[in-house]
């Protein structure tokens, strides 16, 4: 079966001015994603990985180049298209969580569902699924401040899956946490990942997440160094 | 959405009971300022109406000319008939008549010679006519110390202060020296039936308050008055009205050559008044203004700082997929539900704080010894129409205007920067 393409990205760059001049973040890459892949962006800071996982999420945009996400080509995006590519079909996961703190966590994985309009019945279920991926359910009432730094990540977790995405942005999802709680948050994405079929992509250099990923793309002064793919045992990418 | 939205606001207390407090003091102080600033010169304006110069005041022109001096040689005859006149011609005003003398208090001990003198200036007012409302108008029975209203003729009242050091007790009869109409000396005894404290202190020094009949007697002005006053019948002086009114009655005696003919003035057009009226405007929109620029700008920052601090926020509802417009007006909604809110809270505060002083007033008599102007003791705040509604826009536009202010932000702000904000 051919691969489907979610994300092509050719002879992108993207500069930011300092002061005068101008810095070049990202240097012509280019690089396709695929349906379903379990990737990462690896490098150091400054490399340019977040830069390039803020276009990829629509939220910036290229100076030059092709980005292309789910059939969506972002450099020609509105504002308004953008929010709604963002709205239906990407989900973000952030380094420090970023839970909404008055909100308990039902509400806060709920907030998604609101701005795509669901019906209360059907938003209900589609919360409780996503506190059953992440194993929550028994804190659904509470509140962010009351959680551990696991199980905030766990929601953000849930918060960017209960929409069902084609796509997961995680930007250094495991950098807060201790080493068993980053296995644990790695292990339930990876099963996401496998039962639904979306497509994760990590801007990491934690070698905990790293270990899990399917797909290694690292990232060096704005330009893909290496793109390693793991090959099944039948010799296919995966 | 919204309910998801009012959650938030309802449970964060920095972004609702917090901005609401602080809208609220504002709101509150502004709302009282006014009511204060209000009250004091429309007191000090009303005083000076009520005890002096009415709303409005006919006299002569000879009188009026020379009116510092309080020549009742030139006063108005007839003045019965003038004052129907007035009456018919003027119905939004309760006319009555005035007359305002000078002259030497003696009181006689007990074989008729002098034991003690003082100079009075005297309210000669319908005082054993209450239907005639001077005595109300006046506030004469609050301002009783000793003693009762006179009830009879030739009673008089005289101010406390004054009665002590002359050493006349209630009931005692004392001599009026004065001038008459026709420029003789005249002397006509009077009897003291109370004292009064009106917490004005010129008039509080040595006033003497009698019958008009008893004084028309006294100095002979049979049917004449100084003057004859007119008060808008809500009770507050409007410079503008008043004046109008002037100038119609005046424009009916233009080609009248006789100095005799009568003559109106409105309060603002006596003496040092029509610079204090135009003073009281002026101060009472300047500080009002700019009480109001600075509860704004306060307010203004509230609501700017308030929009700041959830730029974490807003970048993660952006990132969420929230349209930034969206996310913009949800920010104006809140700032108005806080600026509604704040504002009746302190709309209804501010009104209640001025109803106290309104009601009970604050005495500052200590700070007013020896003062040469009618100036009130106890300054008082009058609650106008404007109080319902002068908070509003310190309390809601200014609140609303910061929060607009601060979510610009989220317009000029590209996209990841808003996002790069959760991170930092």
């Amino acid at each position: 079966m051919k691969e489907e393409i979610i994300i092509r990205i050719s002879q992108l760059i993207k500069r930011f001015p300092v002061g005068k001049d101008e810095f070049t973040a990202l240097n012509g890459i280019d690089l396709e994603f695929y349906k379903a892949e379990f990737a990462g962006l690896i490098g150091p800071s400054g490399s340019g990985k977040t830069t390039l996982l803020n276009i990829i999420g629509s939220l910036d945009v290229p100076s030059k180049g092709l980005v292309e996400v789910l059939g969506y080509s972002i450099g020609h995006l509105s504002a308004k298209e953008a929010a709604q590519l963002r709205k239906e079909k990407i989900g973000f996961i952030f380094q420090s969580y970023n839970l909404l703190a008055v909100h308990t966590v039902y509400e806060n994985i709920e907030f998604p569902l609101l701005l795509l309009n669901i019906p209360s019945k059907e938003r209900h279920k589609m919360v409780m699924d996503a506190l059953e991926w992440v194993g929550l359910n028994d804190k659904m009432n509470s509140k962010p401040p009351q959680l551990s730094g696991g199980q905030s990540q766990r929601v953000a977790i849930a918060r960017a899956m209960v929409k069902r995405p084609s796509l997961v942005l995680a930007d250094e999802p495991t950098a807060n946490l201790d080493a068993a709680n980053s296995h644990h948050i790695i292990q339930t994405m990876q099963k996401l990942n496998q039962e639904l079929g979306t497509t994760f992509i990590f801007a990491t250099h934690d070698e905990k997440v790293i270990s899990y990923l399917r797909r290694k793309v690292y990232l060096l002064d704005g330009k893909v160094d290496k793109d390693d793919f793991v090959v099944d045992l039948n010799g296919t990418k995966s | 959405m919204i309910r998801f939205l009012l959650k938030g606001l309802w449970r964060d207390k920095s972004r609702s009971r917090l901005p609401i407090i602080v809208v609220a003091t504002g709101v509150m102080l502004t709302v009282f300022m006014h009511a204060y600033i209000t009250g004091f010169m429309g007191d000090t304006i009303e005083m000076n109406a009520r005890f002096s110069y009415g709303h409005v005041k006919v006299m002569t022109r000879a009188y009026a000319e020379l009116s510092d001096q309080i020549p009742n040689d030139l006063a108005l005859l007839d003045s019965d008939k003038t004052l129907a006149s007035l009456q018919r011609s003027y119905p939004e005003l309760e006319w009555t008549e005035r007359i305002q003398f000078g002259g030497l208090i003696d009181v006689p001990d007990v074989n008729g010679d002098t034991k003690a003198q003082g100079p009075a200036i005297g309210f000669a007012i319908h005082l054993l006519d209450a239907q005639k409302g001077d005595v109300d108008r006046m506030k004469i029975s609050n301002a009783i110390k000793e003693g009762a209203l006179a009830q009879h003729p030739n009673e008089a009242l005289l101010s406390d202060d004054f009665a002590r050091k002359l050493g006349l007790k209630i009931g005692d009869v004392f001599t009026l020296m004065g001038s008459s109409m026709n420029g003789s000396m005249t002397m006509y005894n009077l009897k003291l039936a109370g004292t009064v404290v009106f917490g004005v202190e010129m008039m509080d020094r040595g006033t003497v308050i009698a019958d008009i009949e008893d004084i028309r007697k006294a100095l002979e002005m049979q049917n004449a008055s100084g003057e004859l006053l007119g008060f808008f019948k809500d009770g507050y002086y409007n410079d503008d009205r008043a004046t109008k009114i002037a100038s119609e009655f005046n424009a009916s005696f233009k080609n009248v050559d006789d100095p005799y003919a009568p003559l109106m003035k409105s309060l603002g057009q006596q003496g040092s008044m029509g610079q204090y009226v135009e003073m009281a405007k002026v101060w009472s929109f300047y500080v009002s203004l700019i009480f109001i620029i600075a509860m704004s700008l306060v307010l203004w920052n509230a609501g700017l700082l308030g929009g700041l601090r959830r730029y974490g926020e807003v970048g993660l509802r952006i990132a969420i997929g929230e349209e930034k417009i969206h996310v913009y007006k949800t920010m104006i909604y809140e700032s108005l539900l806080i600026g509604i809110g704040g504002t009746i809270t302190g709309t209804i505060l501010g009104l209640f704080f001025a109803y106290l002083l309104q009601r009970y007033g604050l005495d500052i008599s200590g700070a007013m010894e020896g003062a040469t102007l009618m100036f009130p003791t106890v300054i008082k705040a009058r609650i106008t129409l404007t109080d319902y509604y002068i908070g509003f826009f310190p309390g809601i536009v200014s609140t609303v205007l910061g929060t607009a202010l601060s979510g610009i932000g989220i317009f000029k702000r590209q996209t990841a920067s808003l996002f790069k904000e959760l991170e930092s």
